[in-house]
């Protein structure tokens, strides 16, 4: 189980840098969703893995628990994360259309497009 | 009155002036006036209690674990600085308010000045360096503002740069200087470092603490060599100068000298970096005074050479010279204030103040010729004005003062000072008022109104007064402040006859030569013009414009715009403190055993990785990509559940329904399709950092799993606490809500200034010529036939309520099963934005009752008064408490705060997200896309087949 889910870890992270290097907006904010699952799980996984233990207390018996803490603090990172997507969404757009390209380096010649 | 109400009453003060310009310029000087008078006044009310010798006190613990309290004291140093910058202060108020034209802003100068004014009362009060500190930074900045009130002159603004610069950096060697003087003395409270003069003195940090602070004083003092920017602050309006140049802002760094003199004067050092800047100052700027043309530079550079005279006197290290330095810093500040207020008259009226341009005035200019006079010869050092006096006793003290074993060298250079002092001072008289009358002055002169001149005639009556009746009449003043810089009580013996000594026999020198050197002043100035000169401004511009330079380089050479070099940065940043970590700690042995798989997560996992290399397969059609991020999504969720994170889970799946969209809704506009651009080795590069970055973070956390936890983790104690101390058994919900509520509430004001950014941008780029790009842009993909579908609107209508319903059912069973605020939150905005889908914009536009930023605001509102409400129970912020209710016919059930609070992140996460994707489909807005009827479903009306046959 552990192999997995550092495997997926692995590949989802190694798939977004990859689309980021492709300097593009839209390639990049999919990379950056890719690393963005990438790191919740990875902050997940530090409170190590535990199957159909749910962190809700029993109140009859005594029973294990996964690890609430890393769950808590990843919820709220995933909230966050669709705000920071969507600032950069949002700029991506914002630039594209005021410069019509949508390469993120500006040390082209076409720096500012003539709509800038 | 609270010495605590009297630094803070400009401050509060300050706010009037501004608002009150509405009313006229009258009601806002008066504003400015009286709260001016109103914190004199309470000065007053302690001044028995300080001459008596008794030191007032105010003290508050503001910080007490970084020691910076809020102390105040006022003992006589602090009561004299106070009275001068309160009482010149008000005096300059009441000149400023006929000084400016119609056109100055004069509600903005009032204010500016209080602020100054707070701050100068702060630094003399405060009884702890921190706080001086703080107090320190707001002079230079509120001076920058004074300085640079007249926006529209070049010179005005490089001038306050100028100020800001040098004052700005000798105070930040200050704080440096402070801190480790705080340090020495194990307290930041300046009467306790005042009495540990042997400690501070024998630590091997002394000279340092020593020298930055000076640096700091030296600067704001405008010593030699930082003595440049006080000329150039004159570009600042008169009323600035006097207050600024006469008893303020130069002064602090005096002030500063003679407070810390107890701690820090008597050694060698002191008395060679003190008294040889003073020296150098003193001679350097009565010099230059001489051939300044420019009545304001004239007496700036007199004000550089008085400042160098008191700094000397304190460098003396003698008592008997910190008298005389006390003394002259009273004297000067009356003589100096009226003499720049008559400069300014005299530009005010003459339109001019070019000494070369002038002359003659003393028929056209009586009154400002009077005044002029006296604190002229005042400045002059002649009897029985009050200059005179403490010129004395700085001669007299230089008469005895021993330079590397040298007797002669400090009497000598300070009568030469003096006779360049009496030379400039007799040439403000000669050349402006004496001599022939001109009939080429811009303006024609005459005596200004009454408010005007007001304001210097009091402080000439002042010059006059302390001159002839010193002891009674400031002596108890003096004595008060001479105690408190000495630390001891110095014998104060102010009078003006003492007898033939070496003192009067140099001021007699003084005076005849200055007369002598002023008759023969057109030979002397063409010999200064013919002398090389360094010029300070241009040797600082050089400077900083390398510095400028310096700074433009770097940034330029970090920040060039690809983000590919920021990212390079970073990432070899993280790696080598990464690759540092790993190196210097320790891997323990894996401990835990791996868990067995079943089919279902195999599954899950192909399903991801497949996915993942289609994105990268095809990651150039962008929609294809966009709907393949949907799986990974997916499985990601169904992971979460799987491992025992129902919360995570159900978060996860609604983020990925209004993510989606959103990008959606961005493709929409953005190409469809990426380019091949990068060629093929670019591409293995690409993939090999990216698999290396994979491998890394793989690895680290397989390692991570199969090891057990280094130390004790803190999650225990939330299992243990979450329904006994936190009534609920959703452990997550609970740290949400509760035991880290105030990280939530972090959280989601963040989430709402991300969605108000979002809006700012849509308006931003909305407003510029983007709009009619998009107003006449073509669709570049087919559109669908029908925008809103029958079968959609009506199958979203229906589920609305349900979809609602769901997420109030989630909501509150969120404290004792998966569920809570931010999922409800979610669930509740995809049902509204299915209806902005199905709908269109405009329908649901026109639906809608509350305006999303109003949603965010509240939500956070309510968390922060949830928050609040433990105050009333005297409870820490945030601490929730629970307990049951009985509502017949109900059962009993369970009520806590934290559901309260959860209720606030709900309408926040709702708003935040319906105003990101509000914004973003403003951008598709046209006109002509919104049908009339969208919701109207009435099958008598053929409209739609109409518009198909336009389409088709």
């Amino acid at each position: 189980m552990e192999l997995l889910v550092a495997s997926a870890v692995g590949i989802l992270t190694a798939a977004g840098i990859y689309l980021i290097l492709r300097l593009r907006t839209f390639p990049v904010i999919l990379g950056l969703s890719l690393l963005t699952y990438a790191v919740n799980v990875f902050l997940f996984a530090t409170g190590r893995l535990a199957v159909g233990a749910p962190p809700v207390l029993n109140k009859y018996q005594e029973v294990a628990y996964a690890d609430p803490l890393p769950q808590a603090l990843v919820l709220t990172a995933i909230v966050i994360s669709f705000g920071m997507t969507a600032v950069v969404v949002m700029i991506a757009l914002g630039a594209y259309l005021s410069s019509k390209t949508d390469k993120i380096n500006m040390t082209d010649d076409h720096t500012a497009g003539d709509d800038a | 009155m609270s010495l605590f109400l009297i630094a803070a009453l400009p401050f509060l003060g300050a706010v009037f002036p501004a608002l009150l310009i509405r009313a006229g310029r009258n009601a806002s000087a008066s504003a400015a006036g009286l709260t001016t008078l109103l914190a004199f006044v309470g000065l007053m009310l302690h001044a028995p209690a300080v001459l008596r010798g008794e030191t007032i006190q105010a003290r508050f613990d503001w910080l007490p674990g970084l020691g910076l309290n809020a102390n105040f004291f006022l003992d006589g140093l602090g009561f004299l600085f106070a009275t001068l910058i309160l009482g010149i202060g008000l005096l300059i108020i009441l000149y400023a308010r006929f000084y400016l034209s119609r056109q100055d802003p004069m509600g903005q100068f009032y204010t500016y000045l209080l602020l100054f004014q707070g701050a100068m009362v702060g630094i003399v009060t405060s009884d702890n360096i921190l706080l001086l500190l703080i107090f320190w930074e707001l002079t230079s900045l509120s001076s920058f503002l004074l300085i640079g009130y007249w926006k529209h002159l070049p010179a005005g603004r490089q001038g306050a740069r100028m100020a800001l610069t040098v004052t700005g950096s000798g105070g930040l060697a200050m704080i440096g200087g402070m801190l480790i003087l705080g340090n020495i003395a194990g307290s930041y409270d300046l009467t306790v470092i005042l009495q540990n003069k042997e400690l501070i003195q024998a630590s091997p940090l002394y000279l340092p603490a020593l020298i930055l602070i000076l640096l700091g004083c030296f600067t704001k003092s405008a010593q030699f060599p930082f003595h440049f920017w006080l000329p150039h602050a004159m570009a600042a309006p008169t009323p600035v100068s006097a207050y600024l140049h006469s008893a303020t802002m130069v002064k602090a760094g005096i002030f500063l000298m003679a407070r810390m003199w107890p701690a820090l004067a008597g050694t060698p050092e002191w008395f060679y970096i003190v008294t040889t800047a003073g020296l150098i100052t003193m001679v350097l700027g009565a010099v230059i005074a001489l051939f300044k043309d420019d009545l304001k530079a004239l007496l700036a550079f007199s004000t550089v050479s008085h400042l160098g005279l008191i700094t000397m006197l304190l460098g003396f290290g003698t008592k008997a010279a910190a008298v005389a330095a006390v003394f002259h810093i009273i004297n000067h500040a009356t003589f100096k204030a009226a003499l720049f207020m008559s400069a300014g008259i005299v530009d005010h009226e003459a339109h001019t103040r070019d000494i070369k341009r002038l002359g003659g005035l003393r028929h056209l200019m009586p009154v400002t010729f009077t005044i002029a006079m006296v604190a002229s010869l005042s400045m002059a050092g002649i009897p029985p004005l009050n200059g005179f006096l403490s010129k004395e006793m700085m001669l007299e003290e230089a008469s005895h003062t021993y330079w590397l074993d040298n007797p002669y060298i400090i009497p000598a250079l300070a009568t030469f000072a003096a006779l360049f002092s009496a030379a400039y001072s007799f040439r403000f008289i000669a050349h402006v008022f004496f001599g022939p009358k001109r009939d080429d002055y811009p303006a024609q002169p005459h005596d200004p109104g009454f408010g005007m001149w007001a304001a210097p005639a009091l402080l000439v009556v002042l010059v006059v007064l302390i001159g002839l009746f010193s002891g009674t009449l400031v002596g108890p003043v003096v004595q008060a402040a001479a105690d408190a810089v000495t630390g001891s009580h110095p014998k104060v013996y102010l009078k003006l006859w003492h007898g033939v000594n070496p003192a009067l026999i140099m001021s007699g020198i003084a005076v005849v030569g200055g007369i002598l050197l002023l008759s023969l002043h057109r030979h002397v100035e063409a010999l200064w013009n013919a002398l090389p000169r360094p010029e300070a401004k241009a040797i600082f511009d050089k400077y900083i414009g390398a510095l400028t330079l310096l700074a433009d380089r770097v940034t330029a050479g970090v920040h060039n715009g690809a983000i590919t070099r920021y990212g390079l940065i970073m990432v070899l940043f993280t790696t080598g403190i990464s690759y540092l970590a790993f190196k210097t700690g320790t891997l323990p042995d894996a401990t835990r055993a791996v868990q067995s798989v079943g089919a279902l997560p195999v599954l899950g996992w192909i399903a991801l990785v497949v996915a993942t290399g289609f994105i990268l397969l095809h990651h150039r059609n962008r929609l294809l990509a966009l709907v393949l991020i949907g799986v990974v999504g997916l499985v990601v969720s169904l992971g979460f559940n799987y491992l025992s994170a129902p919360d995570l889970a159900l978060t996860q799946i609604s983020v990925e329904v209004v993510t989606i969209i959103l990008m959606l809704l961005a493709l929409n506009f953005l190409p469809k399709e990426t380019p091949v651009e990068s060629p093929v080795g670019t591409r293995l590069r690409d993939g090999a950092i990216a698999v290396a970055a994979g491998l890394g973070a793989g690895g680290l956390i397989y390692a991570l799993m199969t090891r057990d936890f280094a130390a004790d983790t803190i999650s225990g104690f939330h299992l243990a606490n979450s329904y006994k101390g936190g009534g609920g058994t959703n452990v997550v919900n609970v740290i949400l809500v509760d035991f880290r509520g105030f990280d939530t509430f972090g959280e989601i004001i963040v989430l709402g200034i991300a969605a108000m950014v979002i809006y700012a941008l849509t308006e931003a780029v909305l407003g510029s010529k983007v709009r009619a790009y998009l107003l006449n842009r073509t669709p570049d993909l087919p559109q669908a036939g029908d925008a809103h579908p029958l079968m959609m609107v009506v199958a979203t209508r229906v589920m609305m309520p349900v979809a609602l319903m769901v997420a109030a059912y989630i909501f509150f069973r969120g404290h004792n099963l998966p569920g809570g605020g931010f999922i409800a939150g979610l669930i509740a905005a995809i049902a509204i934005i299915m209806q902005y889908m199905a709908s269109g914009f405009g329908w649901a536009a026109d639906r809608q009752r509350f305006q999303y930023h109003a949603i965010i605001g509240s939500g956070v509102l309510i968390a922060a008064a949830t928050g609040m409400g433990a105050w009333f129970n005297d409870m820490p912020f945030l601490t929730s408490a629970f307990g049951y209710i009985t509502w017949a016919p109900l059962e009993k059930f369970e009520w806590a705060t934290a559901a309260l609070f959860d209720l606030g992140v709900f309408l926040a996460v709702v708003g935040a997200v319906l105003l990101t994707l509000e914004s973003l489909s403003r951008f598709a807005w046209q006109p002509g896309i919104t049908s009339e009827h969208a919701m109207d479903i009435n099958p008598a009306r053929d409209d739609d087949a109409s518009k198909t046959e336009e389409g088709a």
